[in-house]
């Protein structure tokens, strides 16, 4: 079968530093001396290019079928958004090509070209067209655009009296209409508040059902989770590796932390807050049979083990551990501070502190988990994000099925029982 | 290390024939199953006007030209009166200094229609590359997000200057009636006028935009260049060789028409007189705007067309245009990268 897109070798360089820095633009002056001290350099030897070379994307292939959706993960400055813009033609490779077979819509950015003199009405014919929409095509999906984006009243009021809530709205239901046979999002799902997501989310879910080809860059794991069926993970300009979502973005979390096998080094953790006096030093993730886990079945305890070098002694030490979805939610949090019962002794500047958390009612996701570590009284040291884990699908419920993820991340355990005495009894 | 990478190597289907149109990488084609076929390559670097994807693309300039002109005269009282108030102001300061006070020579036409006719296509031709020249730079959002051909932008600013210049024309239609000029058939040359006008903007702003974004000192160069320029034209004052051939008009001599006398010598003010005008003569018919001024004003005042004038201008015109969009075409690719 003809892939939607098929990626080859791609390349992509800029230069960086002096003169052709990336994002800046020359000067005339610039330009010209240059020229003029161009001969000079070369007798001495010097090559070509002054400024050095800053390699975005280096030798990535892949393909892309007809009706797969993609995600594409990797941290700030991995290439995924060079890839998208690359693929989307706002520019060109350096090395390598692209094939691309279908007509392809890209969602960089929600309200392209939106101007805030113009009407609500206005900006939907000028967004729709620069998008790729033809008149005809607007015309036809009006109505559904505009109670898509619930602005029915204000149509004809220019944008910018609009609420940024009004204006998001606005932006992508023009987007969300858009009907190629490829779509290229890049993180619009970032805008607007959790109800207006949620139906962006829900809006992009029934675009990937309806047979098209997306590519989706995304922060935020779960939604890759929950839309794609294969996952690119990018680092440092090169594709690392593709396959089946979930695998990828377990490998995603395991690279992207200083270590594996649930040790994670705290020294110089980039999650401390600032006014944290370091003092944790490390954080292990342990299961019940003492080994160092990432990941844990539903329904398993799991112990948050951290070793701390403290300046002097810290008498009655105090663990706090929060843990939050992939979202960033928090699930729960616990502290011997508040918990009573476990006020410790200790006679030491160093040690290691265990807090082990009962089986833990979690739906399967990522988790992260957020620590707090101080004395009795105060925090000492905070470190946000400082290790994740893992919460595998486990049969808790003993039917081989589980609640949807949109229900929540906690599984819980209920009872149900029908009252069909009590009825009779009011009906009576 | 793309060693996970599963790559499937593209099995051409045969029944799938794409065609390869030029090597510039946009490979438009439409195989059997009706999907369009994209190629993306490292630029090559020059490349031709890819004329089709323009028409393709025609409804997105149509919007961008529209929004400019919407955008324009939004949260202003007058609105698109000051298409018309701009060059008509413009004559009425033109009139006093340089037909009361300093007597330029105007072909025995009066003055105010005269440099009215001179001052509509030049407004068209400077806001059109002052607005294009500009347009790319302050598009930089619509660049770095979403992909059509960038010529459009400059394009879309040239179309909008088009509209106000339409708008402007019906000021002249009320001036020729002021001043009862008949219309000639020289008026069917116009559109032609027009045409090389709107041509010779997107020449040049093409050029200008595409320079301004790797240099932005064209930020600087854009106004100065107009303002110098519009001295070099005859805009306001007539050139020489143009003057000559303007009789006076034969007014209607009606019952109910006011007729004009016109005592004054139809030669040229000695006041006006150049010291050196070979040398000024051949500097100004190297621009281009020459010609198609002087053209302009006759075609639509009824003096003689200044056919040789205007054959080199259009030569002028359509190498500005072969340049301007070459050039453009050459440095695009690297506009989302430097914008």
């Amino acid at each position: 079968m003809l892939s939607a897109i098929s990626v080859r070798n791609l390349g992509k360089r800029y230069r960086v530093g002096r003169g052709a820095a990336r994002g800046s633009y020359r000067t005339l002056r610039e330009s010209l001396a240059r020229a003029a001290s161009a001969p000079l350099r070369r007798l001495r030897g010097e090559t070509h290019g002054a400024g050095e070379d800053f390699w975005a994307l280096q030798d990535v292939s892949f393909d892309v079928q007809p009706g797969e959706v993609l995600g594409i993960i990797g941290r700030n400055g991995a290439g995924k958004s060079t890839l998208l813009k690359i693929l989307s033609r706002i520019t060109k490779p350096t090395f390598g090509e692209v094939e691309v077979n279908g007509r392809v819509g890209s969602l960089l950015e929600v309200g392209t070209g939106f101007h805030p003199e113009l009407t609500g009405r206005e900006n939907i014919y000028m967004n729709g067209s620069i998008l790729g929409m033809s008149r005809r095509e607007i015309d036809r999906r009006f109505d559904e655009i505009v109670s898509f984006a619930e602005v029915e009243q204000f149509l004809d009021t220019p944008v910018k009296r609009y609420s940024s809530g009004m204006y998001v709205r606005l932006a992508f239901a023009v987007a969300a209409h858009l009907e190629p046979e490829i779509l290229v999002v890049d993180e619009v799902l970032a805008v607007g508040d959790a109800d207006f997501q949620k139906k962006c989310l829900g809006r992009m879910r029934d675009v990937s059902r309806s047979g098209r080809t997306v590519l989706f860059v995304s922060h935020n794991i779960a939604c890759i989770e929950s839309l794609c069926d294969r996952c690119c993970h990018f680092a440092g300009g090169r594709l690392l590796r593709v396959g089946p979502c979930l695998d990828v973005v377990r490998k995603y979390y395991e690279s992207s932390q200083t270590a594996t096998d649930g040790f994670v080094e705290l020294s110089w953790h980039k999650g401390r807050t600032s006014g944290s006096s370091p003092v944790m030093r490390s954080v292990e993730l342990r299961d019940d049979l003492e080994r160092p886990v990432r990941q844990v079945c539903m329904g398993e305890a799991l112990t948050v083990r951290v070793g701390f070098v403290a300046p002097q002694t810290i008498r009655q030490p105090v663990l706090g551990v929060v843990v939050k979805t992939s979202l960033g939610a928090p699930v729960f949090g616990v502290n011997n501070r508040f918990i009573p019962g476990f006020e410790l002794d200790c006679s030491s500047p160093q040690a290691a502190l265990e807090c082990r958390l009962e089986p833990l009612p979690l739906m399967p996701g990522i988790y992260w988990i957020d620590l707090w570590f101080g004395d009795a009284h105060r925090d000492i040291d905070v470190v946000y994000e400082a290790a994740s884990f893992e919460v595998t699908a486990a049969d808790i419920f003993g039917s081989g099925k589980l609640p949807p993820s949109s229900a929540g991340p906690v599984a819980w355990p209920a009872t149900w029982r029908l009252c069909e005495s009590l009825v009779e009894k009011q009906h009576a | 290390m793309s060693t996970e990478a599963t790559i499937d190597s593209v099995s051409d289907t045969p029944e799938c024939h794409t065609a390869v149109l030029g090597g510039e990488g946009q490979v438009e084609a439409v195989g059997p199953n009706m999907l369009a076929r994209t190629l993306i390559r490292p630029p090559t670097g020059w490349q031709l006007v890819n004329l089709r994807e323009l028409w393709r693309y025609r409804e997105l300039l149509f919007f961008l030209a529209w929004r400019d002109v919407k955008v324009r005269y939004k949260q202003t009282v007058l609105g698109a009166a000051w298409a018309v108030l701009q060059p008509a102001l413009m004559m009425v300061v033109f009139s006093i200094f340089f037909g009361r006070l300093a007597h330029v020579d105007s072909g025995g036409l009066p003055y105010p229609l005269f440099v009215f006719a001179g001052l509509l296509p030049w407004t068209l031709f400077a806001t059109a590359i002052a607005s294009a020249g500009n347009s790319v730079v302050g598009s930089e959002r619509l660049i770095t997000k979403i992909y059509f051909p960038r010529l459009a932008i400059p394009f879309a600013a040239v179309g909008a200057a088009l509209v106000d210049f339409l708008v402007a024309f019906g000021m002249l239609v009320v001036l020729m009636f002021w001043y009862r000029v008949p219309p000639t058939w020289g008026l069917m040359v116009v559109p032609v006028l027009v045409a090389l006008f709107t041509l010779a903007a997107l020449g040049v702003g093409t050029l200008l935009a595409a320079l301004n974004v790797a240099y932005r000192d064209f930020r600087y160069v854009i106004p100065f260049l107009v303002q110098l320029w519009m001295f070099a034209t005859p805009s306001i004052y007539m050139n020489t060789e143009e003057g000559s051939g303007f009789r006076v008009q034969e007014r209607v001599q009606g019952s109910g028409f006011r007729v004009q006398q016109s005592d004054e010598p139809l030669s040229t003010n000695p006041k006006s007189k150049i010291e050196n005008p070979k040398l000024l003569h051949s500097l100004l018919a190297l621009n281009p705007l020459t010609g198609l001024v002087a053209s302009f004003r006759a075609a639509v005042l009824g003096g003689p067309l200044p056919w040789s004038m205007l054959g080199w201008s259009s030569l002028e015109v359509v190498a500005s245009l072969l340049v301007g969009c070459l050039y453009f075409r050459r440095v695009e690719d690297s506009f989302a990268d430097i914008i």
